[in-house]
């Protein structure tokens, strides 16, 4: 018997086409795992089951929880169903709470609006409620604000939400890709726990197949608003049918081959690297504290060496790389590039010689220039900056070096695709030749078939130009395959350095062990993907 | 919350003082003597003197300024050189017309802009939100003198329900004095009701965009729900801020309305020592208003921690 059965689900926001013809179904105490990249329709799907579209969204085909259809429900109907009978998790357990509420309000609250119950019965049933997903009485008592919790914690509120009525259905969309693998992993325990505990039917809505693989009874496979394939989890993962499936799991576990780096010879240097934040004065005259983010940090990186630097948020990766840009001051300890001392004075040689590319491809760059002028930014660190022919030809040449077209130099940022801006991105911090490039969670925000085109474009790009570069990423996956040497930060300090491959085969210290540990892994398919 | 409270009170008792300061040395430095300025260009050399002395500008600059601080925390403000009475009287004598006025105008302002702010909000893009919107528009650009006139026209001159102007006083009891401070608390509510009306309204958008309002559907909450147990709370920063700015500008910045009504309120005490030239009333009210404006952003400082519980932690 099923629980969810979604048949011929069809969606369209004025002329355009959301889904198409969407059918799968859940049954009771099932792990659904719907996937696919940005644009797919995954959200959207469930969205179409909570009833939360957008007032121009029309839907067709059946949607039946049970023996309900939920697209024959008037609005009052559906608010009778959501958070009784389908409960929700969302993506950002940052902002999914109401910051001016308490924790306790707000999971008192699904049951009280239902009213299921008597406010008295309804707040032990928060507090048994939360002790449950793992914020026991002693440090989260039902007083608590969401600011006063990390993300993993408020996702674990949001969890007790959804689960206060004990709804039969339950929808995570993407429920853990905001948080660290080590919290990833404990959420994903969780639900799973809850799913077995409560005979729920859980789908969950994620782009990370790893996650999947690990989780998932079933599996939807979805594109551009239509169903690819579905089967259970180790039927799919063993003998998978469309291409689309093929390449999206190759895709995750996409592998480059660096070229041999050179020999050893010092190009930035750090050395015991300080960074202290100043804290609020505990008193109106007390001397004010500080938090220490980088604890004397020390480490090298050398000519052609292609250097990752893994750690869970928190851990001073970004504090350590702004100082590295010489964009904070540091309190102790220095930071020389090829012997220069890099300060957070303006030294346009060092701006030269050493560029960034962000983790957003949207937000870092502006809007209202052309592509030539936005990659020819960091001309202005050149003494003698090339003009006239000299500038195109080096424009055209950057831009083919990363894969895209010369006349993309006249076209506007939003003429491109997330990748593409990522590529211009890379094309911008290459075009001064730097000696070393700094990649701050560059291919985070990107779907898993674009991020294996960008790895391979770094890849030749290390072959082409001997490339040096620092990968800042809390991807584990990614950082094994485009690094040599790899060092693991946890609480402002680095915990272990060695070569890559030996991290990973051999992790020595505990925190690596733990970080190794959780991150998901696709299973090795003995089928052979494409 | 205690914490945030005292550095809230301290920040305020060091603007004041930094308030008297300025206002004192801006006479001060203002150039020419101020008794010859107050008496005008054909004063004779003794008046210019004796007023001189009596001002007390033959003490040191240090003295006076001790001397004028001291006064006015004992309550002393100083003799209105033009009219010839303690200016602490003067004060509180158009306080009681300037005071209930400003509330009377924002609680009408608040009255009308919340429901038409929500409801407009709720309606987003629907005909009702236009209207709310059209109407606002309307109040925001016409002046509230030009208001002030209308109200005149119609509910004095051809209804007669109320005065055309004057105040009763409150001798005469609550009644009347309230009905004569109707029309005034209106001309001056409608616009100020127009643009709180449109903050409430950007701001509740805002909040209704936010991830924790979808949260609070997916609960079960309907909109209509969701809007007035999630957003409205979340909403309430930027408003306060208005109000508040709004207060301030009600309390001194009635003049014209003042003066439309013949009110005898704090606008056209200043404006009438401004013309007369009668420095000492001046300096006593701007200081005043300084601190009515000053203690109005510290009660909407403790009305934001109280709102979002994030300041508060924040000390």
């Amino acid at each position: 018997m099923t629980l969810l059965n979604i048949s011929n689900l069809s969606l369209r926001i004025g002329t355009f086409e959301i889904l198409k013809d969407v059918s799968f179904s859940v049954a009771p105490g099932e792990i659904v795992a719907v996937t696919g990249e940005s644009g797919s329709g995954k959200s959207m799907t469930a969205f179409s089951v909570m009833g939360l579209l957008p007032d121009t969204a029309e839907a067709s085909g059946a949607l039946y929880l049970e023996d309900q259809n939920l697209l024959d429900l008037s609005e009052a109907q559906m608010c009778g169903m959501r958070g009784k009978n389908i409960g929700m998790v969302f993506q950002e357990p940052m902002t999914a709470l109401n910051p001016v509420k308490t924790i306790g309000d707000q999971v008192m609250e699904t049951i009280l609006i239902h009213k299921a119950m008597s406010p008295d019965q309804a707040r032990d049933r928060a507090r048994a409620l939360l002790d449950r997903v793992g914020l026991p009485e002693d440090r989260f008592p039902l007083g608590r604000f969401p600011h006063e919790l990390s993300g993993g914690q408020r996702q674990r509120v949001v969890i007790a939400m959804a689960i206060a009525l004990r709804p039969k259905l339950l929808i995570a969309d993407e429920p853990t890709t905001a948080l660290d693998v080590t919290t990833q992993a404990q959420i994903l325990d969780l639900l799973r726990d809850l799913v077995r505990e409560f005979d729920m039917g859980l789908m969950i809505i994620t782009h990370d197949l790893a996650v999947v693989a690990d989780l998932a009874d079933r599996i939807v496979v979805m594109r551009h608003g239509e169903l690819v394939e579905t089967g259970s989890t180790q039927e799919l993962l063993h003998n998978m049918q469309h291409p689309y499936t093929k390449m999206l799991f190759a895709a995750s576990n996409h592998q480059v081959t660096l070229p041999q780096a050179p020999a050893p010879k010092p190009l930035l240097e750090v050395s015991g690297a300080i960074r202290d934040y100043p804290l609020p004065r505990d008193g109106l005259f007390a001397k004010p504290k500080h938090f220490r983010a980088v604890k004397e940090v020390s480490f090298t990186l050398y000519r052609g060496e292609r250097l990752g630097l893994v750690g869970e948020s928190g851990c001073g990766k970004s504090t350590l790389t702004r100082a590295i840009l010489g964009l904070e001051p540091l309190q102790g300890g220095d930071i020389r590039l090829d012997g220069l001392p890099i300060t957070t004075e303006q030294n346009p040689e060092i701006r030269r010689r050493m560029q960034v590319v962000f983790q957003d491809p949207f937000g870092s760059f502006n809007p209202r220039h052309r592509v030539d002028r936005l990659i020819t930014e960091p001309f202005h660190t050149l003494t003698d900056p090339p003009k006239g022919m000299a500038r195109s030809d080096l424009i055209t040449e950057t831009l083919r070096a990363v894969g895209l077209k010369s006349d993309d130099a006249q076209k506007y940022i939003h003429q491109f695709s997330g990748g593409q801006r990522q590529r211009i991105a890379i094309a911008r911090a290459l075009i001064t030749r730097p000696e070393l490039i700094l990649f701050d969670e560059a291919v985070s925000a990107l779907d898993v078939s674009v991020r294996a085109q960008i790895l391979d474009l770094l890849a030749e790009l290390c072959e082409a130009y001997g490339l040096s570069y620092l990968f800042i990423s809390h991807d584990l996956s990614v950082v094994r395959t485009i690094t040599d040497r790899c060092l693991v930060m946890q609480k402002g300090e680095i915990v272990e350095a060695a070569p890559t491959e030996e991290i990973f085969s051999a992790p020595q210290h505990p925190y690596t062990r733990a970080l190794i540990a959780a991150a998901p892994q696709l299973p090795d398919l003995n089928q052979g993907a494409a | 919350m205690l914490r945030y409270a005292l550095k809230r009170g301290l920040s305020l008792t060091i603007s004041l003082a930094v308030a008297s300061l300025v206002i004192f040395f801006v006479i001060e430095i203002a150039p020419g003597d101020p008794a010859s300025f107050m008496l005008g260009i054909n004063a004779e050399p003794d008046t210019v003197a004796a007023l001189r002395t009596e001002l007390g500008l033959d003490q040191s600059k240090l003295q006076r300024y001790l001397g004028w601080v001291g006064g006015m925390l004992t309550g002393d403000f100083g003799m209105s050189y033009t009219y010839r009475t303690p200016v602490a009287e003067m004060i509180t004598d158009r306080m009681w017309v300037s005071l209930p006025l400003a509330i009377y105008a924002l609680t009408l302002s608040t009255l009308i802009a919340f429901p038409a702010g929500i409801y407009a909000a709720a309606r987003r893009g629907k005909p009702g939100d236009m209207a709310v919107m059209g109407a606002t528009q309307l109040g925001v650009a016409v002046p509230n003198f030009w208001f002030a006139m209308i109200l005149v026209l119609i509910f004095a001159i051809n209804l007669r329900w109320f005065g055309a102007g004057g105040f009763a006083g409150w001798d005469e009891g609550f009644g009347p004095a309230m009905k004569s401070l109707t029309l005034p608390a209106i001309a001056l509510a409608l616009p100020q009701a127009a643009i709180l009306a449109r903050v409430m309204r950007s701001a509740l958008l805002d909040i209704l965009g936010e991830d924790f309002m979808r949260t609070a559907r997916a609960k079960g909450l309907t909109r209509r729900q969701a809007l007035w147990r999630h957003g409205l709370r979340n909403a309430m920063i930027p408003v306060l801020t208005i109000i508040g700015l709004q207060f301030s500008f009600l309390l001194a910045g009635a003049i014209i309305i003042e003066q439309v009504f013949f009110l005898p309120g704090l606008g056209r005490l200043v404006f009438q020592a401004i013309s007369a030239r009668d420095l000492i009333v001046v300096e006593s009210v701007v200081m005043l208003l300084v601190f009515a404006v000053i203690s109005v952003n510290f009660l909407v400082d403790l009305a934001y921690a109280l709102v979002d519980p994030r300041l508060r932690s924040r000390t």
